[in-house]
């Protein structure tokens, strides 16, 4: 089956130039809706063939490389299209495509009636098209063309509604949202194309294989991977909004909230995580660039999941959940459970797209409110949106026996046992935190006393979008059983599933054998007290009094506004990066460089040539005789030049 | 002085002052006659250099055809005379005939500056000499060594009538 | 014996005083009867290299020079004619249309 894999890739491309070019043509909403989505879920249930087509295989033939054509060919460089077909990239290739094609079913609802109702579905299936370029890609460059490919329908989607206000700090519309995450991630990418060209000179190819053979032999502690690995986790950063490039994430949901679903939570902004894990075998030889990682991840996750606590709209709060989660995952990459990291890859984005299309249903239903503090006992109006979005809370908070539970678990366990006790209680407060900021939001929009204003008059979504809600929760209840670890008797069948990818790295890393089944078992206990804790707090305060944090906020004064402010971080990057930036751009690259110098070149260019035409015009006096003549003091020159 | 020399050094006289008197003369008819009196002087020459075939040509093709059509057309023109050279001599004319008689020295210079290599061995002509220039060799050499540029001339003389004719037509119809 | 310079230096003389009229007169007719006589002593010089070479390419040279000039004398002399049909004039003077 696997040689069908272009096909993967192909139905998003055919979608995407039917509804891009016929769109305007078609209008039929369900029509291009149809289109949109039977695209991607014809994709997934190729995906699902082969996968199903390599359970049927032995562990080390479930690996393949399918070349298409030669993509570029100049000397002893070559890239192809190809892809790699293995146990990692099947995996996000599923998630991509099944939570993607949810996804698709929820905006024919969410966008309903909406003016480019086509455009929105090209840029959808544009962006799955990068997206399985990315995962399925066998070497860096076409890896890069689909990293490049979801930036650009990241922006293109944050600015949909280019129309639209959007409040944020130095940010005035949806469009000012879109160019900075574009920015942002610029600066990712940069350090992402260095990695590239480092690994061809340091590997003389950029294939995924032929690099990892050659590493292979290699020493731990490599400077030159070292810098490799942390180039490429700086474009990481970038892209999957880790500290320090985190900071495009939340004004992201500037966009539509499907899209903040399925690209700024569910699947691109796992980008990062992703390429770690394919080069895994790299950052096995560089501990120092994994310590990194993991420090990264770890204050990320606690930083992020600080600010989400005095957040007060819904999908911000959403926003920093995510950048929370993303720092999960590379704390786990960072102590070498990558397996972990790519299991909590899978089960956030089944919980996470469900928490997001929750809140844009509610979001849809409040008429575009977004202020949890404006809302309130929605539970009995909407009950489908509730229940759903309380089971994936209770998921993120890793409550047992949800998916949430075992992934966040297996990453808590491994930072203590692989990395550092101190690791593990950063990870376990942004653990309470987010258990913590989770019911606060969920209190606050479902329960209690409805504080909407009379003029509103919410309601419970079509079936569009409650459908995929309810595909979403069950997937959110049920993924973690693929990850039960061995102390609780379950067979950890992902780790088993991935174990060949990450053998390499694994055995490069050598880590110890695991402690005791009792510290885990203790462990479990505390994070399973921490959620409850996290649910138990976080509900009580906020029924009894939906304006606690005004109470909190008198209180803690300063503390409170730094995390309502999100740490003061935009402000500190415009006034130390943006700002220096355009005043230098102004006052010297526009005003004095480009003024002066540039238009001085290019105008002075124009006069010479004026200048010397007038001068040499006098010479063109249109009498033959004269052009004789010269003709003649041209052979005086040449006879002249052959005597002497 | 050998009688060849004698016999150049005459022709050479006539050819040189009939080019001179040719560029001289007012009238273009006086023109045209010393330009043809040139052609003769140029026609011993080729006599003197053995080349009989060369020298018939000459005095037919040029003395008989091609000067005979631009007395036709001096006359069809009936232009009148150009005032004398010497009153329309500008600036201008005097620096080009400086020009020209510089570069009459350089070449001179040229000539007697290679002298003493290849044109050393030239003193005399060559023993072929004689064959080559009969209009035997040179119909032979002409119909078989160089039968594609022959043939090709003709079509340059068929465009050269073409053109000739669009040219001075009165009007296109 | 009479060298081949003899030779040389007479066609670089009668060059030069076509170069000259060509120069200083303003008849187009006379002009042309001017680039007739350089195109002679070319001819000169490529007939005295073939006798003197015992070569007979310099006399093919002259017989196609020949057919060339015979050529541009057609095409020359209808251009007198169109350009005095024009202008009434075969002044080169009066006819600078060349000039910008």
């Amino acid at each position: 089956m696997h040689q069908y894999v272009g096909l993967i890739v192909l139905f998003p491309l055919i979608g995407l130039l039917i509804n891009g070019l016929l769109g305007w043509k078609i209008k039929n909403e369900k029509v291009i809706g149809s289109i949109g989505s039977g695209a991607v879920g014809l994709s997934f249930a190729l995906a699902v063939a082969i996968f199903i087509d390599m359970l049927g295989a032995a562990p080390e033939q479930r690996s393949h490389v399918v070349e298409l054509f030669t993509w570029i060919a100049a000397g002893s460089f070559k890239v192809s299209a190809a892809y790699q077909v293995d146990q990692l990239s099947v995996l996000m290739t599923l998630v991509v495509t099944g939570v993607g094609f949810l996804i698709h079913v929820y905006s024919i609802g969410y966008m309903h009636g909406d003016r480019s109702f086509a455009r929105f579905f090209t840029y959808l299936n544009l962006f799955i098209f990068a997206m399985l370029n990315l995962v399925l890609a066998d070497n860096y460059v076409l890896m890069f063309l689909g990293w490049e490919g979801v930036g650009l329908c990241s922006y293109l989607l944050i600015g949909f509604w280019y129309q639209k206000k959007f409040e944020g700090v130095t940010i005035t519309w949806t469009g000012d949202a879109g160019n900075k995450a574009f920015w942002v991630n610029r600066i990712g990418d940069f350090a992402f194309m260095l990695g590239m060209f480092l690994i061809f000179k340091e590997f003389g190819t950029l294939t995924f294989n032929e690099v990892m053979g050659q590493a292979d032999t290699m020493a731990v502690g490599n400077s030159t991977v070292f810098w490799i690995t942390l180039l490429l986790f700086i474009g990481a950063t970038g892209k999957s909004a880790q500290i320090p490039l985190f900071i495009w994430l939340p004004d992201a949901m500037a966009g539509p909230t499907p899209v903040s679903a399925l690209i700024h939570a569910a699947t691109m902004v796992t980008a990062g995580v992703y390429m770690v894990a394919r080069n895994s075998a790299l950052y096995a030889l560089a501990p120092d660039t994994m310590m990194v990682v993991a420090i990264v991840g770890a204050v990320t996750a606690i930083m992020a999941a600080s600010i989400g606590i005095a957040q007060n709209d819904i999908k911000k709060v959403l926003a920093y959940s995510t950048v929370s989660q993303l720092g999960y995952m590379f704390l786990a990459l960072g102590v070498g459970a990558f397996t972990a990291g790519i299991f909590h890859v899978m089960t956030h984005a089944f919980f996470k797209a469900c928490l997001f299309l929750g809140s844009g249903s509610v979001i849809h239903a409040m008429h575009e409110e977004q202020d949890i503090r404006h809302m309130g006992g929605l539970k009995k109006v909407m009950p489908y949106t509730y229940w759903t979005f309380l089971i994936s809370s209770f998921a993120i908070a890793g409550f047992p026996p949800l998916s949430g539970f075992f992934s966040k678990d297996e990453i808590l366990w491994k930072s203590f046992a692989d990395g550092s006790p101190i690791l593990w209680f950063i990870g376990a407060a942004a653990a309470l935190m987010t258990a913590f900021y989770m019911f606060r939001m969920v209190t606050l929009t479902f329960e209690g006393k409805p504080r909407w204003a009379d003029d509103k008059h919410p309601h419970e979504s079509p079936p569009s979008m409650t459908i995929p809600l309810i595909a979403l929760a069950a997937l959110a209840v049920v993924g973690g059983f693929v990850g039960v670890p061995a102390v609780l008797g379950g067979g950890n069948a992902i780790h088993q599933w991935l174990h060949p990818v990450f053998a390499q790295a694994e055995k490069t890393m050598a880590l110890p054998e695991h402690h005791a089944h009792t510290t885990e078992y203790i462990l479990m206990a505390i994070s399973v007290a921490i959620g409850v804790t996290g649910w138990w707090v976080g509900r009580r305060m906020f029924l009894k009094d939906p304006n606690a944090d005004e109470r909190i906020a008198a209180k803690t004064g300063f503390l409170y506004r730094l995390l309502a402010r999100k740490y003061f971080v935009d402000e500190a990057y415009d006034a130390a990066v943006v700002r220096p930036v355009v005043k230098t751009s102004d006052s010297f690259l526009f005003r004095f460089f480009d003024v002066r110098i540039i238009d001085g070149i290019v105008n002075g260019a124009g006069a010479l040539a004026g200048w010397t035409s007038r001068t040499l015009r006098v010479i063109q006096t249109g009498v033959v005789q004269n052009y004789a003549a010269l003709i003649v003091v041209g052979l005086v020159i040449v006879l002249g030049l052959i005597i002497l | 002085m050998s009688s060849e020399l004698i016999v150049f050094l005459i022709l050479a006289a006539v050819g040189v002052l009939s080019g001179i008197l040719m560029i001289t003369r007012p009238n273009p008819v006086n023109s045209a006659l010393f330009l043809i009196l040139n052609f003769m002087a140029l026609a011993g020459l080729y006599i003197t250099l053995h080349a009989q075939f060369v020298a018939i040509i000459q005095i037919l093709v040029y003395a008989g055809a091609i000067m005979v059509l631009v007395l036709f057309v001096i006359m069809l023109l009936n232009l009148e005379d150009e005032e004398p050279l010497r009153e329309q001599m500008s600036k201008r004319h005097y620096g080009s005939l400086l020009v020209a008689l510089l570069a009459l020295v350089l070449i001179v210079q040229v000539i007697g500056w290679n002298s003493g290599g290849t044109l050393e061995t030239m003193r005399e002509q060559s023993p072929h000499a004689l064959r080559i220039g009969t209009v035997e060799h040179i119909g032979s050499v002409l119909f078989t060594e160089h039968v594609y540029p022959f043939e090709l001339t003709s079509i340059l003389l068929l465009a050269a009538i073409v053109g000739a004719i669009v040219m001075a037509k009165k009007r296109f119809p | 014996m009479v060298p081949i310079h003899y030779y040389l230096i007479l066609s670089a003389v009668m060059f030069i005083t076509g170069v000259v009229g060509v120069l200083t007169r303003r008849n187009a007719i006379i002009i042309f009867m001017c680039i007739e006589l350089m195109l002679n002593s070319v001819n000169l010089t490529f007939v005295a290299f073939s006798a003197y070479l015992g070569n007979e390419t310099g006399q093919m040279f002259v017989f196609f020079i020949m057919a060339v000039a015979a050529a541009e004398a057609a095409v020359g002399l209808a251009i007198v004619i169109a350009l005095f049909r024009n202008r009434q004039t075969v002044n080169i003077n009066d006819v600078n249309i060349l000039r910008w």
